[in-house]
């Protein structure tokens, strides 16, 4: 499981219509964590960093949805 | 129907690269505008940004408007790609 | 003053003739926590917070700017050669009806733009906590965009654009504890 993601269980009532999604999860992007960012964290080179979305590794928190399989190199 | 070459893609995402950078220290200097370490590595790659513009410049024609890219003759900032159509 | 680049920030792709995602999409571009929303909240915000965090403000502001175009080219993209038969059966043609193929600033449901979606407090606090909150807002729209999409090169520039938010809302975070700061002290937290 991902760390920036957290799961909660929903109520299921027996005359909820849909099948019930018994756990739900939501993003915890890691700008919640850092708090005021320090120096020389470690850093993705230029051509990563641009398809990363970050130069800093640690903010690297990309969002795939179900049907995608994430590509070599990144984490889900 | 005239499309741009491969080298146009390559030498523009080096481009986007090293500008990526640029934007991301530059967010980061604004919070955080002590840190030499990062300053040095924004002016390292501003001259390399410097050096790919000039690169892209001379194959692609001018990347900026106003005065900040030379022109060509005839002009040609207004030469098509834009830069959604590629 | 601002100058163009004949560039975009990131190479945008999509890989299928898909104005469905086009019509999601737009959310971002007249939304109420979209790109155009962003660049101009900022950038409106600027002229009453404290010097040190102007700078922050104008260039969060500007690089949303950029992001625009991104989402510009993206449904630009997405709808270019599409036919009008192909509009109507992606649910816009409405849209067509009012605008052919061209890109209006509205959401996903076809609600113009309006400046009601800004605020500025004039309260540095309540305006970087706004600033905050619309990054959030902005990263979860793309999460749900990215849910619907089965197009693999758009979601590559919808991850890209959702990993900015993370980094904004960062910058905005510290710039509230740079506002907290005493003067003299140093800034921990
Ligand atoms: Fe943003």
């Amino acid at each position: 499981m991902n760390k920036f993601l957290r799961t909660y269980h929903p109520y299921v009532s027996p005359f909820d219509p849909c099948k019930p999604i018994l756990e739900k999860t939501y993003s915890t992007p890691p700008n919640l964590f850092m708090g005021f960012q320090p120096p020389n964290l470690p850093q993705f080179s230029p051509q990563e960093a641009l398809r990363a979305g970050t130069l800093w590794k640690a903010f690297y928190d990309p969002w795939f949805n179900p049907f995608e399989k994430p590509k070599r190199g990144e984490t889900s | 129907m005239k499309q741009v070459p491969p080298e146009y893609y390559q030498i523009m995402e080096q481009l986007q690269a090293v500008d990526f950078v640029l934007v991301e220290l530059s967010l980061y200097l604004d919070t955080h505008n002590d840190d030499l370490e990062a300053i040095k590595q924004f002016n390292h790659y501003a001259k390399e940004r410097k050096r790919l513009k000039k690169m892209f410049e001379s194959k692609f024609g001018p990347l900026q408007q106003f005065g900040n890219s030379y022109s060509a003759y005839p002009w040609n900032w207004d030469d098509s790609p834009w830069p959604w159509q590629v | 003053m601002w100058f163009y680049e004949k560039k975009l920030q990131y190479p945008v792709r999509v890989s299928t003739c898909n104005p469905t995602l086009a019509k999601f999409l737009i959310e971002q571009y007249g939304g109420a926590d979209g790109e155009l929303a962003a660049a101009l909240r900022y950038l409106n915000q600027r002229y009453t917070i404290p010097d040190k965090v102007i700078g922050l403000l104008t260039d969060i502001g500007t690089e949303e700017f950029a992001h625009l175009e991104m989402i510009a080219t993206m449904v630009y993209k997405l709808t270019k050669d599409a036919t009008p038969e192909q509009l109507k059966a992606a649910g816009l043609g409405d849209h067509y009806a009012d605008h052919d193929k061209a890109l209006f600033y509205h959401n996903a449901a076809g609600v113009p733009f309006t400046a009601a979606y800004i605020q500025a407090k004039g309260d540095p606090i309540a305006d970087l906590y706004e600033d905050i909150a619309a990054e959030e807002k902005a990263r979860a729209t793309y999460q749900w965009i990215i849910n619907m999409s089965d197009d693999p090169d758009l979601n590559d520039g919808l991850r890209f654009l959702r990993e900015r938010e993370i980094i904004h809302s960062q910058r905005f975070r510290e710039a509230v504890e740079i506002l907290k700061e005493e003067q003299g002290k140093k800034k921990i937290f």
